[in-house]
């Protein structure tokens, strides 16, 4: 074991999957030379070569296409996209060709790459170094989406998104990249003093499509991914209610069973993303649990998210969904 | 504050078509470029400032008295150019056909390669069995060549129980793996940035391999080539990018494509090579795809191509010409036919005969036939058997998930 913070547990994913694997190759905006604008990569390319971790030309449509190119020829391409705001100028790679590849081929083709994206709010970043946009890819057929949310995770989910067969989105909350954020923007605690800062150097991997339950408790249960999984945490605590807390990890495919089996446990339910409210993941949760644990629910199920606005920059913490609201969403599911 | 005055009342260019339902065309009857005009730069050493003339000339190697001629001749034996002239008549041949489908019902789409039959067959020919090929919707011909069942074809097209794809995707969205035939998809261009990196990674792996990718006049707008573009420019993969100047995209002139006066010199910007080549020559296509592949294999990177062509058909059967174009102008393109022009080399060399293509279009058309009748054994449009609905829920992923299972049980098939 050894302490690592987010951006170390990344890129010691990303060391392992280069060495057991030269079908591996790691590219994007900055990625090689430099080592990334948070550092994910740094050291790669001068451990494995400028032709396996190198820079791209600054086009996230072009870089999702070559790694489309790249994982139907018998590679196994990771990607960075720098900000998942900037990702949208290769929607319709991911969308149209990624994800619909194996499918329109009748399984002739299949491209397995990884998308790893930072995302999330918390750094000042304003409308567009801030966005979470993951339920634009879980609406997706063809793409697994994942969200990791902090070192241990992260590697391990990192570990088995490069593995899978079918093309991953893999978002990182870039808040939590150096620590986690617990709601409150003046206070910035390392990885260092956390459980899960303490990570095995050697490789390891968690299966996609299993859920973490990060506080077992029988009063709610608080559904949670990236950065907001920490934030419900100090919730939690603040509140003083013994709510379960469950770090989703994986949207697409979701772990329903863990969630329902809790929700019918403490037949109260609260959901904290991010994104925008309006069609976010939380809306399909939402629905999904209530059409499983409907005669187990003893409050309406609760959403806490971001606005339907866009991103702001100076006005980020009335925007991010804070404690205070998360401890307000839960006290009302008890009433 | 004042009230501004108007300084211009056009305050845009708005390109159009050179002529109109109505108009008499005149597509300039003959080139003037001809085959002794354009050298042939030695494909390892050549740099992109060598094909500044090529970019803005026309290569041919088909005079207008139907000889081969200049440095671009690929001396091809008369088996090859007959087998060439074979795949050309077949593809036109299956397409009248497939159109004649479509038009009584028997298929819901089709898109024809009418007067651009050269370009995949030429190109295909001259790459090596381990290429991969990259189509837009107008190469279909290529599998001709890589020798695909044309039973296979038509039970996708008719999307029955035997259409590989499963009756996912519309009529001529063709998937071959065998033939190395990557996927056809619907969104014009995306497939070019993709040859890219499928390249790369043949060159990642230390193999002979290049891969060959196509778009249209209309479709170099996108993004997607430029990124094409300046990715191969910039990582120099073994990957040929063909734009199909072919005139029209639906009922958009290619003045309305780009405000350039042609479409190759772009690659030159991009430091890549680049050729405009005559889409009509089946003898200068080959060999300019040919002078690609040595680059490619001697590890020169990537070769940018203006295939210079006319759409004699519609964009598809859901396209009517008559409301946008003058119904005759392709018979005043300068190219001519291009299994026409092939046919004529061939009597002209002695080795074909009017009546040697008369019987091999009937022997073709007999072909299609048998092939149409084999592969309705396996369902027709009107009464399938269509691929079992299952298929709608199989291969989204490796595996199916939970929620892709539940509904599939949902649906009860």
């Amino acid at each position: 074991m050894a302490k690592m913070n987010m951006i170390q547990s990344l890129n010691s994913a990303l060391m392992h999957q280069l060495e057991r694997d030269e079908n591996v190759l790691v590219f994007g905006e900055d990625v090689g030379y430099f080592g990334g604008v948070f550092r994910v990569t740094s050291g790669l390319q001068e451990k494995f070569g400028a032709h396996r971790v190198f820079d791209s030309p600054l086009a996230e449509g072009g870089i999702a296409a070559i790694a489309m190119g790249m994982g139907l020829n018998g590679l196994r391409p990771v990607a960075e996209m720098q900000f998942a705001d900037y990702i949208f100028p290769a929607y319709d790679q991911i969308v149209n060709e990624i994800a619909k590849l194996r499918h329109r081929s009748g399984g002739e083709y299949s491209t397995p790459l990884t998308i790893r994206t930072p995302a999330g709010g918390g750094i000042k970043g304003g409308h567009h170094h801030s966005q979470s946009p993951e339920a634009q890819f879980t609406h997706t057929p063809g793409l697994k989406v994942v969200y990791c949310s902090n070192p241990y995770n992260a590697k391990g989910l990192l570990t088995s998104a490069i593995e899978c067969n079918d093309p991953v989105i893999f978002f990182e909350p870039k808040r939590c990249y150096r620590g986690p954020f617990y709601g409150d923007p003046h206070k910035v605690p390392t990885w260092n003093d956390h459980p899960l800062g303490e990570v095995p150097e050697e490789y390891y991997s968690i299966p996609l499509e299993e859920a973490n339950i990060v506080k077992e408790g029988d009063a709610c249960t608080i559904i949670a991914w990236g950065t907001m999984v920490h934030v419900c945490e100090e919730a939690i605590q603040q509140s003083g209610i013994n709510a379960e807390l469950i770090d989703l990890q994986t949207l697409v495919p979701w772990d329903r069973d863990t969630v329902v089996q809790s929700v019918k446990k403490t037949g109260r339910c609260v959901i904290v993303h991010e994104a925008p409210k309006t069609s976010g993941f939380g809306a399909e949760m939402s629905a999904s649990i209530q059409e499983r644990c409907f005669w187990h629910l003893e409050s309406p199920i609760l959403r806490v998210t971001g606005w339907d606005t866009p991103f702001p920059h100076t006005t980020e913490w009335d925007y991010i969904p804070s404690v205070e609201r998360i401890v307000e969403a839960i006290r009302k599911t008890q009433e | 504050m004042a009230e501004r005055q108007k300084v211009t009342e056009s305050p845009f260019t708005v390109g159009t078509a050179p002529f109109r339902p109505g108009d008499k065309p005149n597509l300039g009857g003959v080139w003037d470029a001809q085959p002794k005009d354009l050298w042939r730069p030695d494909p390892e050493k050549c740099l992109t400032e060598d094909t500044h003339a090529h970019a803005n000339g026309l290569i041919r190697v088909l005079r207008d008295d139907h000889k081969a001629d200049g440095e671009w001749n690929p001396q091809l034996s008369p088996d090859t150019l007959i087998e060439g002239l074979k795949h050309m008549v077949t593809l036109r041949v299956f397409d009248d056909r497939m159109i004649k489908m479509q038009r009584t019902g028997k298929l819901s789409f089709y898109m024809r390669s009418f007067g651009e039959e050269a370009v995949a067959v030429a190109q295909t020919m001259a790459l090596e069995n381990q290429d991969w090929i990259f189509p837009s919707y107008r190469q279909p011909g290529a599998q001709f060549v890589r020798g695909r069942d044309m039973v296979s074809m038509i039970c996708h097209c008719i999307g029955n129980t035997e259409d590989n794809v499963k009756g996912r995707q519309m009529p001529v969205h063709y998937t071959w793996k065998e033939g190395r035939f990557i996927s056809i998809s619907s969104p014009v261009g995306t497939q070019f940035p993709q040859a890219v990196g499928v390249a790369m990674a043949s060159a990642y792996k230390g193999l002979d391999e290049a891969c060959i990718t196509w778009l249209g006049d209309g479709t170099s707008a996108q993004g997607d080539y430029h990124y094409a573009l300046n990715f191969a420019s910039t990582f120099k993969p073994p990957v040929i990018l063909n734009v199909v100047n072919n005139q029209w995209a639906i009922s958009t002139h290619k003045n309305l494509a780009t405000g350039g006066k042609n479409f190759a010199a772009r690659g030159l910007a991009y430091d890549i090579p680049s050729f405009r080549v005559d889409g009509n020559d089946f003898l200068a296509l080959y060999s300019v795809t040919k002078w690609a592949r040595e680059r490619a294999k001697k590890g020169q990177g990537p070769t940018h191509i203006e295939v210079y062509t006319y759409r004699a058909g519609a964009h598809s059967s859901s396209d009517d010409t008559s409301a946008y174009r003058p119904e005759n102008e392709f018979e005043t393109w300068p190219g001519g036919d291009p299994i026409e022009r092939l046919k004529k080399h061939l009597i002209e060399i002695g080795a074909w005969s009017d009546e040697k293509h008369k019987q091999l279009e009937e022997e073709i058309d007999n072909e299609v036939m048998q092939a149409y009748k084999k592969a309705c054994e396996f369902g027709d449009l009107a009464s399938g058997p269509y691929p079992p609905a299952s298929t709608i829920f199989t291969e989204v992923y490796e595996e199916v998930p939970w929620h892709i299972q539940e509904q599939r049980e949902e649906l009860g098939k």
